[in-house]
């Protein structure tokens, strides 16, 4: 047995049972950030906050909620919002940080992709970062099937129909998937499963892959500046704090990230007590109705970009291309085939042009989604649709002519 | 190395077992998301073709899905005539015709609108459009309505057994 001696505190016990004086030093103090970073670098923290609130939120939502095709509408829009105390709190962050964090999400990837924080060892927390985009964009899915109104039932009739695969035909997995020929009572019942229990483990198994794949090739700067952590974290640690390069995780990163977490949190809630009717459909307050389609079906705000891409063609070009659009940002390590690891702008006129044009054609697609699809809207969609996949067939010829800076 | 030798037969020995459990649990968990033999059971739905009138569509409900019922006008009848993929997905009874389909776009399944100034049909969805015989007019969509399997009983219609005439229209490639 492992030797243990009298403890001299409660630190001292945990210590000798737990290290929790060097998982503290591995995990926070001793844990580098660069100095040379911006607001942007506070991304992650706030995306760790908005997933905290969904879990709390969804926590007291579950309580109430009624998983039947007879029952959930009414749980949700008599029970929860009339009934419960505070009921609709819980509804109304639920509902805003499930579009929020999309938001955030954007933001962070974009943040990446200007300052080449994908490159050079950091490929790993990408992908993984990727991954938790598909995880919540499922997540986003499942839960919005619950509430059981028209958008509930028919985004999922629609989305489950994608499975067939177009020409391919595929009605029976498309039948397997929802458990009925239309979504009923076994769709409602794996979906709330999906949503409530197997996708959230998911999301926290790769959160933690996240943070594990950042932990070698540590966060990136402003500058793409390749750090030697070991020389500049003793450098700090010997008393020269100024002249070091980095700095703790905790206290002295922490301090700024929750700084501007605060920020967040007060627009957050300003959204969830004044505005929060970006987030709650008016479509969605009639009951699902298998034999009346509404006006007009469209995704949540996030979802309409892709959307955008599927629209314009046939079923199975669409299909592909709405494939391709889905998987193509995993690959951006790859695809990038340029030596340089610095921000965007600084990468020759090229790649700044992609960069730009990528950005503002994801908001072009994502206006016209959510127009009907009629005149100069379609023939927009399409050119922005086209536009986007040229782009990324044009990503690895334009960064390998990239000269090294 | 007797030693390590042994282990590594154990190890392969707990594979085997560990494989035959792992498909097993995967047929359970595939066959568990089926479709329940409640539902597949689900009715057939019968429908009285002589009360419907002319060139007015209704929409019928077959295994939780929309069905179209379109008696043809004499207008609508004259445009199907002229176009041969249109008068073929007709239904001919009493010697009247009827496009009776299901009523989900062939895209991904919204209810497109009847548009009765026009005669033929708007999905909001994607923007497809289907003539009066339920043929596709303009893409996404792929097809025309899919029809459902029928047989035809004197006057009246039987949506889910699968007919003489129905099988036919399969078998040309008319529906799915």
């Amino acid at each position: 047995m492992a030797h243990f001696t009298k403890a001299t505190s409660v630190k001292d016990w945990l210590d000798q049972r737990l290290a929790v004086t060097k998982l503290e030093k591995v995990m926070m103090s001793e844990y580098w950030i660069p100095k040379n970073i911006n607001f942007l670098w506070a991304m992650g923290m706030i995306l760790v906050v908005t997933f905290a609130l969904l879990v709390v939120s969804g926590i007291f939502l579950l309580m109430y909620y009624v998983p039947t095709t007879a029952e959930a509408f009414n749980s949700v829009n008599y029970t929860i919002m009339k009934e419960v105390d505070f009921g609709w709190l819980w509804r109304h962050v639920h509902g805003v940080a499930a579009s929020v964090v999309f938001l955030i999400i954007y933001i962070h990837m974009f943040t990446g992709i200007y300052y080449g924080s994908y490159k050079k060892g950091r490929e790993l927390i990408w992908i993984s970062g990727m991954l938790l985009f598909v995880a919540f964009s499922a997540e986003a899915f499942s839960g919005y099937m619950l509430p059981w109104g028209q958008m509930s039932y028919w985004a999922g009739m629609v989305i489950t129909n994608l499975f067939s695969g177009g020409s391919l035909h595929a009605d029976g997995l498309v039948e397997w998937i929802r458990g009925d020929y239309v979504p009923a009572q076994a769709f409602l019942g794996r979906f709330f499963m999906l949503h409530v229990l197997l996708i959230p483990l998911a999301i926290m198994g790769l959160i933690g892959l996240h943070f594990g794949a950042l932990r070698i090739p540590h966060v990136n700067n402003q500058d793409g500046e390749e750090i030697d952590f070991d020389v500049e974290s003793k450098k700090y640690l010997d008393g020269d704090k100024a002249g070091s390069k980095v700095m703790r995780f905790a206290n002295d990163f922490m301090s700024k990230d929750m700084m501007v977490v605060g920020f967040f949190l007060i627009f957050f809630f300003y959204l969830v007590f004044w505005n929060y009717g970006f987030a709650m459909d008016p479509v969605n307050f009639d009951p699902a109705d298998g034999l009346k389609t509404p006006a007009h079906i469209y995704p949540e705000w996030y979802f309409l970009w892709s959307y955008e891409i599927l629209r314009p063609f046939n079923i199975d070009l669409g299909l592909i291309l709405f494939a391709f659009a889905q998987v193509i940002f995993v690959l951006l390590p790859f695809l990038d085939r340029s030596p340089n690891t610095c921000a965007a702008n600084r990468r020759g006129p090229l790649f700044a042009i992609w960069f730009w044009l990528m950005l503002s054609n994801m908001i072009v697609l994502t206006s016209m989604g959510k127009l009907p699809p009629e005149g100069i809207f379609s023939t927009i969609g399409l050119v922005a649709a086209v536009l986007f996949v040229v782009q990324w067939l044009a990503l690895p010829i334009i960064t390998s002519m990239e000269k090294k800076v | 190395m007797k030693n390590s030798s042994r282990r590594g037969f154990m190890g392969k020995a707990f594979g085997a077992v560990a494989a035959v459990g792992a498909v097993g649990s995967l047929v359970a968990m595939k066959k568990t998301w089926d479709p329940l033999p409640s539902v597949k059971a689900a009715g057939f739905t019968t429908l009285d073709m002589s009360i419907y009138e002319e060139g007015v569509m209704v929409t019928e409900k077959w295994r939780g899905k929309p069905i179209f019922v379109l008696k043809q006008s004499a207008k609508m009848l004259e445009t199907a005539k002229e176009n041969p993929k249109d008068i073929e997905r007709l239904i001919e009874i009493a010697g009247e015709h009827y496009m009776v389909c299901i009523g989900l776009c062939t895209h991904l399944g919204c209810i497109p609108a009847f548009r009765p100034d026009s005669n033929d049909f708007k999905c909001a969805c994607h923007g497809g459009e289907f003539d009066a015989s339920g043929m596709v007019q303009m893409v996404p969509p792929p097809r025309g309505f899919d029809i459902p399997p029928f047989t035809v009983d004197g006057s009246k219609l039987v949506l889910g057994e699968a007919g003489p005439v129905w099988q036919a229209m399969k078998d040309s490639g008319i529906t799915l």
